[in-house]
């Protein structure tokens, strides 16, 4: 694609995404939609972090414990210590970048389905951790959290209280929709920057990356920081939506949901983790009629793609983003 | 030998009972093309993964410019210019044979990661910088035909060839060739021999471990010679070729094979 093709394909989905769905649903008054299109705002923010652990060639299986931590960190400095929320959400996410730093030095230098083994694990910590120490309040989570106060700079109101608000369902699919065009921007750049093509170069032959002067271990960790920063930030908003969080908020099957949405939206595409989030959700929702064949026909669907389109959804599209 | 570019001194790797390497040194002089031969299994590749650090060794060790470079992570090994290149074909798949070598550049970046994402000036003089670098490179080793394929698609001798062009975008003082003609027909190797002075005549000091008897005699200004792990010889083709250690460690090899 050209220059002038890929900036008008982003204003039409700039337009579709803060103007027409809004009306749509003013139009036919579906507000319930609102809930639904959020979460698949936020679940494919914190896919995008997965999607970019599968780019420096590490299968990740544990971006519900991120998720988890993100949205314990924010909920605790927002009850017990009346931190504002807004401030809240960059801390959950830095919190986890460092965690993740922590946890990534060992683990990173496993690989293959070694390192998709503990992160499967980690998830399940997390959640046993948040039921064993006192902080988060064991089984009984931490609930009644408050919404989003007003984000006032320098005396002028930016984001209002979202209590005083008509519609705060409103007022989170915003939030959502702009933090992921935010991430989704910023995760382009970063894969079609040099950047980007280190982490090929890692995912491809380590040893060789190695060879020509890349320092693996860094970008390893550097990479792992930036996806678990995406998991904690989802993660913190989900809580602030629910306004609540319990141990069993994000467990194992969500970690193993992230990673499917990878799957099938394309792992060689930026924007994969986003459409995969969106059709894996409709596609769960749209198969509740069928009761309880709903797994089952979900998972053979899911794997009859991966067997036809084992590249995803996106290898679809004839003028091909690549990379 | 004090001038020397690289210095391997006692350098020695056991793993549990086995010695691989055995208390092996030799020193590596500026712009020369040395070859460490050896019959199967004498440690050559045990060596060479302790000279570019890719493993530590149990004793000794490895400076280059007078600087101990064993125990270093790789890829500092790399910045200071030693460099490998691998054995087998070993490349970046999934890129074009441009991308391949234009990533290879990573050692010559001037910005930093930030400077890259956000696209600074710098950024972008070393993008076109390493783009017009890669183009030089790929001419000389005669792939600049097809540096758009991808780098899967490669029949063996160019996949050889990109694999010293990755080596050479890092600009090293020092490049490892692990069996450069392994698996070559006589004129592939003939083309290989040609390439691998081209680069000694960039100023590249090249060091290589290799089976292929003619060509190592041909190409090698000195050789070491392990057996056992243990050095054996060192010297001149000439002198190799005379060498009674030498013959026998290779006995039951026909005598053609060793250029005799």
């Amino acid at each position: 694609m050209t220059r002038a093709q890929k900036a008008v394909s982003a204003a039409i989905f700039l337009f579709a995404v803060f103007v027409l769905v809004p009306w749509l649903i003013a139009a036919t008054g579906r507000s319930d939609l609102y809930y639904t299109l959020t979460s698949v705002a936020l679940l494919s923010i914190i896919s995008a972090g997965v999607w970019l652990t599968f780019h420096i060639g590490r299968i990740n299986i544990g971006q519900g414990a991120f998720a988890l931590m993100g949205g314990y960190v924010s909920a605790i400095l927002v009850v017990d210590y009346g931190v504002s929320f807004w401030l809240t959400l960059p801390l959950a996410g830095l919190f986890c970048a460092a965690s993740s730093v922590l946890i990534g030095l060992p683990i990173l230098r496993l690989r293959g389905v070694y390192f998709a083994m503990v992160t499967l694990t980690l998830t399940e910590v997390m959640r046993l951790l948040a039921l064993a120490i006192p902080l988060t309040n064991g089984a009984k989570g931490i609930v009644s959290i408050p919404l989003p106060g007003a984000l006032s700079v320098f005396g002028a109101t930016l984001i209002p209280d979202f209590a005083t608000l008509e519609n705060p369902r409103l007022a989170f699919y915003f939030l959502a929709v702009t933090l992921m065009v935010l991430c989704f921007a910023a995760l382009y750049r970063l894969v079609h920057s040099r950047i980007g093509r280190l982490c090929v170069s890692l995912q491809q032959n380590e040893e060789l990356a190695s060879s020509i002067g890349v320092n693996i271990a860094h970008l390893r960790v550097i990479a792992y920081a930036i996806s678990s920063f995406l998991g904690g930030l989802g993660g913190a908003i989900f809580m602030a939506i629910s306004q609540s969080i319990y141990p069993s908020s994000f467990t194992v099957t969500d970690s193993v949901n992230f990673m499917l949405n990878c799957f099938l939206g394309g792992l060689g595409y930026v924007f994969g983790p986003m459409l995969g989030t969106l059709v894996l959700y409709f596609g769960w929702d749209l198969l509740f009629e069928t009761g309880e064949l709903q797994l089952l026909i979900f998972s053979i669907v899911l794997i009859a793609l991966m067997l036809v389109l084992p590249n995803g959804l996106l290898s679809l599209r004839p003028g091909k983003w690549r990379r | 030998m004090n001038g020397a570019l690289l210095q391997v001194s006692g350098l020695t790797k056991r793993f549990g009972g086995l010695v691989a390497v055995n208390d092996v040194s030799f020193d590596v002089q500026e712009r020369e093309i040395l070859s460490v031969i050896g019959p199967n299994g004498a440690g050559k590749s045990t060596l060479f993964k302790l000279i570019c650090s890719f493993m530590r060794p149990s004793h000794g060790g490895v400076t280059f410019r007078g600087e101990r470079v064993s125990g270093l992570a790789p890829h500092i090994v790399a910045r200071k210019g030693v460099v490998r290149t691998f054995q087998e074909t070993t490349i970046f798949k999934g890129m074009s044979v441009r991308d391949n070598v234009i990533i290879a550049h990573h050692l010559r970046s001037k910005a930093g990661l930030f400077g890259f994402f956000f696209g600074s000036a710098r950024a972008r003089r070393d993008e076109a910088e390493f783009a017009r670098s890669a183009d030089e490179i790929l001419d000389f080793l005669g792939l600049g035909h097809i540096k758009d394929e991808l780098a899967s698609n490669l029949p063996h001798g160019h996949l050889r060839a990109l694999g010293i062009a990755i080596g050479l975008a890092t600009n090293p003082a020092v490049l490892l060739l692990d069996e450069p003609f392994a698996g070559m027909n006589q004129d592939e190797t003939r083309r290989a021999v040609e390439i691998v002075r081209g680069v000694r005549d960039r100023g590249v000091t090249v060091l290589l471990v290799e089976h292929d008897m003619e060509a190592v005699m041909r190409i090698s200004d000195r050789i070491v010679v392990l057996n056992f792990g243990q050095k054996i010889a060192e010297g001149t083709p000439a002198e190799i070729q005379r060498n009674e250690r030498v013959i026998e460690a290779y006995l039951g090899i026909e005598d053609e094979t060793i250029g005799l």
